[in-house]
C-alpha cells in the first residue's frame, strides 16, 4: 500500500496491488450481490480502479479512529455503490470480513446504500443522488473553520449531475474557496434508461465545471496510474479553487456482457453465469472492445 | 381584531418615542392591512427598521450563545436581513454561511458540519425550508441524527397577501411524521432564546417553527423549559385550550375574555408539537373534559391531529368533547395577515367563539 505522503511515483508493484484491489471489489460485488439477490453491479465495476486508488494509495485513513476529526472524508454520493465499498472497508479493518456475510438479511448493517451510523468507516450515509456534493462542502467548510488540513472527497455519478443541488453546491464551493474539497466524477455515461447523453446530457464537463469556478483535471478512471498522478497533481488544501477529476469510465468495466449495458444496472448472477463472470474478473481488464 | 393597532394623531409634530411607534406603525400597517395613502406627515419605512419584528432575537440570541459555544453556527439563503440572522454575522462573520437562494444546499451543507462537530443553525422561510428542503431534512438531517436545527420562519400564513408560494401550513404535518426529528415552535420572543438555549444539547436535528416575528409577549422572561414538555401557561376546569406558536398569545387573551363571562379555560403552550407531550394531553381531558386545539396550521395532520390521536389511543374509556381550530385543507385568500387570522377564527375572537360552542 501507498503511504498518502509518497510523493515518489508509484512503482510497478504499487500499481500491481492497486489493479488487483480493483479486481477484488469486483469480485466481492458479484459474491455480496449473489447473497442479497441483487446488485448494482456496473456501477461499481466503473469505479473499481477509483475506489482501489483512493482507498489503497491516497487517503488519510484511520480505520482504528474511524471519526479522527483529521481524517479524510469521503462521499460515496453514488451510493448505491455502497456493494464495492463495504468489502474495501471491511479488507482495511473497519470491521470484520465476516459481518459481510448477511449482507442486506434483516437488521444487517449494511443496506444497499451505506449508513454511517451503522457502518464504521462511512463518513456520511448517501442514497438520495445529488446531496453528496453539499455534504461535502459542509465538511470542507467544517474542516477550514476548525483548522484541520484534511480533504473532503466526494465521489459522483454522471447521471447524477442532473441534480440541481450539485450545481447549487459547485456554485458555493467556488463561491467559499473550498480547495480542500474535491469531487470525482465517475464519467461512466450510462444511467439507468440508457446513456447520460440521450437521457439528459452533461457534457461539455471541464467547461461546465470551470464556469462554476473550479479547477478540473480529466484522466482515464480505469487506468490506476492515470488516477493516482491526478490525485498527485491536486494543490495544497490551502487553495482556495474546489478540485474536480472527470473520471472516463465504462459502465460494467470488466465484464464484457456488462461493459456499455444498461441491463445489468441492478442484477443477479448465479450458476454458470457467477462462475463465468467470477472468472472473467479473476483475468483482470481485457482491452476494451469498441461499443456495438 | 385590531390590537395592534395604533392610532397616531395626524399633523401633530412626533417626538422620537411618537416616531418610533410611527415607523411601527407603517410595519404593523402591512400586517393588519391599514395602510392608506395621502398621510403626509407619516414617515417612509425601509427593510431595516426592525422595530416591529421584535421576536427576531434569533441572529442575536446565537450570536450570544456563539460567544461561548464554539460549535453554533448559522447559515440561510439570502434571507439574513429578514430573520436577523445579520446580527449573528456581524458578530461571528466566519461562522456564517449565505448559500444564496439554494435552499437544499443550505440545509445539506448544514449536516455536512454537523457531520464535523457543529451545531448548524439554518434559517428560511418556512415554506421554502419545510417543503423545498423536506427530502434533505429527512435525509441529511433527521436519518443521520445530525444536530442540524433547521429553522422556518414566516410560518403559516403570517406571510399574509405575499400568497400560497410563501405561506406553510402543511409544515407542521409534514415535519412531524419524519422520525427522529423534534418539531418545536416558538411562542414570543423570550421563548424563542429558551428553545435556542436548549436546542444546542439536544440530539438528534430539530425543525424550529417560527413566526413572523411581530409575535406579542407570552412569557415575561426566558422560561424554564425541557423540550418535550409542555408549558401550561394558565390553569382552567372548564376546558384546555392547546396551542402552539404564534396561537398561545391570542389563546390566553381567549381565555382571559371567556373567564370575564365565568368561565375557567385553561391554556397549554404545546411548543413541542414532535414528541407530543401525551401526558399532558391526557391530564388536560382528564381535568376538563374538553379540548380545544390551536395551531396556524393545516388543520390536516397538525397539532390538532397529534392531540386528538392521543385522546382516541389513550385507552382510558372517557368521553371528551373535542375541536380544532386552524387552517383548513384548502389555499388561502389573498389578504394582511391580521385580517387571515380573523377570517379562520384564529384571532382572540375566534378562538372566544370557538371555545364558547364548547362550552355551552
Amino acid at each position: 500500500m501507498r503511504h498518502p505522503e509518497d510523493t515518489q511515483p508509484p512503482t510497478p508493484d504499487q500499481l500491481a496491488l492497486l489493479a488487483d484491489r480493483a479486481t477484488f471489489i469486483r469480485s466481492e460485488t458479484v459474491r455480496l450481490a449473489a447473497i442479497a439477490g441483487a446488485g448494482h453491479y456496473t456501477s461499481v465495476f466503473s469505479i473499481a480502479e477509483i475506489l482501489a486508488t483512493l482507498y489503497y494509495g491516497q487517503l488519510r485513513l484511520t480505520p482504528d479512529e474511524p471519526r479522527d476529526p483529521d481524517r479524510d472524508r469521503v462521499i460515496l454520493s453514488k451510493g448505491h455503490a455502497a456493494i464495492g465499498l463495504y468489502p474495501v472497508l471491511a479488507d482495511l479493518g473497519y470491521f470484520e470480513p465476516s459481518a459481510l456475510d448477511d449482507y442486506t438479511r434483516l437488521g444487517s448493517p449494511f443496506g444497499d446504500h451505506p449508513d454511517m451510523k451503522k457502518v464504521p468507516g462511512i463518513d456520511f450515509s448517501s442514497g438520495s443522488l445529488g446531496h453528496g456534493l453539499s455534504i461535502g462542502v459542509g465538511m470542507a467548510l467544517g474542516g477550514r473553520l476548525g483548522g484541520r488540513d484534511y480533504r473532503t472527497w466526494v465521489l459522483l455519478g454522471d447521471a447524477e449531475l442532473n441534480e440541481g443541488q450539485v450545481w447549487e453546491a459547485a456554485m458555493s464551493a467556488a463561491h467559499f474557496g473550498l480547495g480542500n474539497l474535491v469531487a470525482v466524477v465517475d464519467n461512466n455515461q450510462l444511467g439507468i434508461d440508457g446513456m447520460t447523453r440521450d437521457t439528459m446530457a452533461v457534457e461539455p464537463l471541464r467547461e461546465r465545471f470551470e464556469s462554476f469556478g473550479w479547477e478540473v483535471q480529466r484522466v482515464d478512471g480505469h487506468d490506476v496510474g492515470a488516477l493516482l498522478a491526478a490525485y498527485a497533481a491536486l494543490p495544497d488544501t490551502a487553495h482556495r479553487v474546489p478540485q474536480v477529476i472527470v473520471a472516463d469510465t465504462v459502465k460494467g468495466r470488466g465484464v464484457r456482457a456488462m461493459e456499455y449495458s444498461p441491463d445489468w444496472h441492478v442484477g443477479n448472477l448465479v450458476g454458470e453465469d457467477y462462475d463465468d463472470v467470477m472468472a472473467e474478473i479473476a483475468a483482470g481488464l481485457r482491452p476494451l472492445e469498441a461499443r456495438a | 381584531m385590531s390590537e395592534d393597532t395604533t392610532t397616531l394623531p395626524e399633523g401633530a409634530a412626533p417626538d422620537a418615542a411618537a416616531a418610533a411607534a410611527e415607523a411601527a406603525q407603517e410595519q404593523s400597517d402591512i400586517f393588519n392591512g391599514t395602510g392608506r395613502t395621502g398621510l403626509r406627515n407619516a414617515r417612509s419605512s425601509d427593510g431595516n427598521d426592525t422595530r416591529a419584528i421584535p421576536a427576531f432575537v434569533f441572529g442575536e440570541e446565537l450570536a450570544d450563545l456563539a460567544d461561548v459555544d464554539p460549535r453554533v453556527v448559522v447559515l440561510t439563503a439570502d434571507l439574513a436581513r429578514a430573520n436577523r440572522a445579520v446580527d449573528f454575522a456581524e458578530r461571528h462573520p466566519d461562522r456564517f454561511f449565505n448559500v444564496g437562494i439554494a435552499e437544499k444546499n443550505m440545509i445539506t451543507v448544514a449536516a455536512g458540519l454537523a457531520s464535523c462537530g457543529y451545531v448548524p443553525f439554518a434559517a428560511t422561510f418556512a415554506s421554502f425550508a419545510a417543503l423545498l428542503g423536506c427530502e434533505q431534512i429527512r435525509t441529511d438531517c433527521a436519518y443521520p441524527k445530525m444536530p442540524v436545527r433547521v429553522v422556518g420562519h414566516h410560518s403559516g400564513v403570517s406571510m399574509g397577501f405575499y400568497g400560497t408560494s410563501h405561506h406553510s401550513p402543511e409544515d407542521l404535518g409534514i415535519m412531524r411524521t419524519i422520525a427522529d426529528l423534534t418539531v418545536v415552535c416558538a411562542t414570543d420572543a423570550n421563548h424563542l432564546r429558551a428553545l435556542l438555549r436548549a436546542s444546542l444539547d439536544h440530539p438528534g436535528a430539530m425543525y424550529l417553527r417560527l413566526g413572523r416575528g411581530r409575535d406579542r409577549d407570552v412569557y415575561d422572561e426566558v422560561p424554564d423549559l425541557t423540550i418535550g414538555k409542555a408549558i401550561t401557561v394558565r390553569p382552567g376546569d372548564d376546558l384546555t385550550i392547546i396551542a402552539t406558536g404564534t396561537e398561545v398569545e391570542p389563546s390566553l387573551r381567549a381565555a382571559e375574555a371567556l373567564a370575564e363571562s365565568g368561565h375557567s379555560v385553561g391554556v397549554i403552550d404545546m411548543f413541542t408539537v414532535s414528541p407530543l407531550d401525551t401526558e399532558a394531553v391526557l391530564s388536560a381531558a382528564a381535568r376538563t373534559g374538553a379540548v380545544l386545539t390551536v395551531e396556524e396550521a393545516n388543520v390536516t395532520n397538525g397539532l390538532g391531529t397529534a392531540v386528538a390521536e392521543c385522546l382516541f389511543q389513550s385507552g382510558t374509556g372517557q368521553p371528551v368533547r373535542f375541536r380544532k381550530v386552524g387552517i383548513p385543507d384548502a389555499y388561502v385568500p389573498v389578504g394582511p395577515p391580521a385580517a387571515l387570522y380573523a377570517h379562520y377564527g384564529l384571532d382572540a375572537a375566534g378562538i372566544t367563539k370557538t371555545a364558547k360552542e364548547m362550552l355551552v
